[in-house]
């Protein structure tokens, strides 16, 4: 990755433009041809760098729900429970955690009642008990980019 | 209300967008409408808060960002609006929630830090601490990913 590739992917994580002709227009914007943006964007995406170009929506603009999970899971039915969690469409995130609360998902459901059914099938399913949710509340920021030009290597 | 035509753009959208000089009018030819009617609906999504962006999104792992740390802080509900504007307000973090609390868990404010390594998050934290005032936090990094994904709107489930 060279200077003009970091600088390429902080420009377009905050966006790509609504127009006819995005990659040309925002070469005009810093000073590479439109051709050359296609170019290195297929480059960052076929190395890996980058997981998907596309539109990112509000879900609850939508008409979604959405809520953060945190499960305590024994070590030795971890993967077990992990895959049955997993294998819900709305679970979009999943990490295991360094504590006692050690797998966190999140889950968007197009309803707070299919929302409540899914968990409540999760519970069945895994048989785990101890399990909080902790939907937002309220939201503080949501920053649309991480600075890549001040990476270390 | 958002139409069929808008079920079918959004399930489109939520995939990827070609790699090619005019990406929305190969997307509108498969949705057999004008480029122009697309980019119309793509614009009114915007103004209204449905479509966020379109944008690339990183595989932040692979792009530099090795640690990703959400930091659980213990905060009193009179502090909590103040401690929340400082923790926003580094650059280092990328998202800060209120969440829910229980007898056994009660952090309420949530910070999503990124950084190059785990002892770059601690020293953040570190910092943020310091200008907070808060000290009792946990430090929640992601040691495993087990899925990761964007959603997919308007799809039947299972």
């Amino acid at each position: 990755m060279d200077e003009i590739d970091q600088q390429l992917l902080t420009i377009t994580q905050q966006g790509i433009p609504l127009t006819s002709t995005p990659y040309h227009d925002l070469g005009q914007q810093i000073g590479i041809d439109g051709e050359e943006i296609i170019e290195r964007l297929k480059k960052l995406k076929n190395n890996g760098y980058i997981r998907r170009i596309g539109g990112i929506f509000s879900s609850k603009r939508l008409g979604y729900i959405s809520t953060l999970v945190a499960m305590e899971v024994s070590e030795d039915r971890f993967y077990e429970v992990a895959k049955i969690i997993n294998s819900y469409l709305g679970v979009t995130h999943n990490y295991r955690r360094n504590h006692s609360y050690n797998l966190w998902f999140t889950l968007i459901a197009p309803s707070q009642q299919r929302l409540a059914v899914i968990l409540k099938e999760i519970k069945e399913k895994t048989g785990i008990t101890r399990m909080i949710e902790l939907p937002a509340e309220r939201f503080f920021k949501l920053a649309v980019k991480l600075e890549l030009d001040n990476r270390g290597d | 209300m958002l139409d069929k035509l808008d079920q079918e753009i959004i399930k489109l959208l939520q995939e990827n967008i070609p790699l090619a000089e005019q990406p929305y009018m190969i997307l509108a030819n498969q949705l057999g409408i004008t480029e122009e009617e697309l980019l119309k609906r793509l614009n009114k999504y915007k103004e209204e808060g449905i479509l966020r962006r379109v944008a690339v999104i990183l595989n932040h792992r692979e792009a530099g960002f090795k640690a990703n740390g959400m930091v659980a802080w213990l905060v009193s509900k009179d502090k909590r609006e103040e401690v929340a504007k400082i923790l926003a307000r580094h650059s280092a973090t990328t998202h800060v929630y209120q969440r829910p609390t229980y007898p056994d868990w009660p952090y309420s404010l949530f910070s999503m830090l990124h950084g190059q390594s785990q002892a770059e998050v601690e020293e953040i934290v570190q910092e943020l601490s310091e200008l907070t005032g808060i000290d009792d936090y946990q430090i929640l990094y992601s040691t495993e990913e087990l899925k990761k994904t964007s959603m997919k709107y308007f799809i039947e489930e299972q």
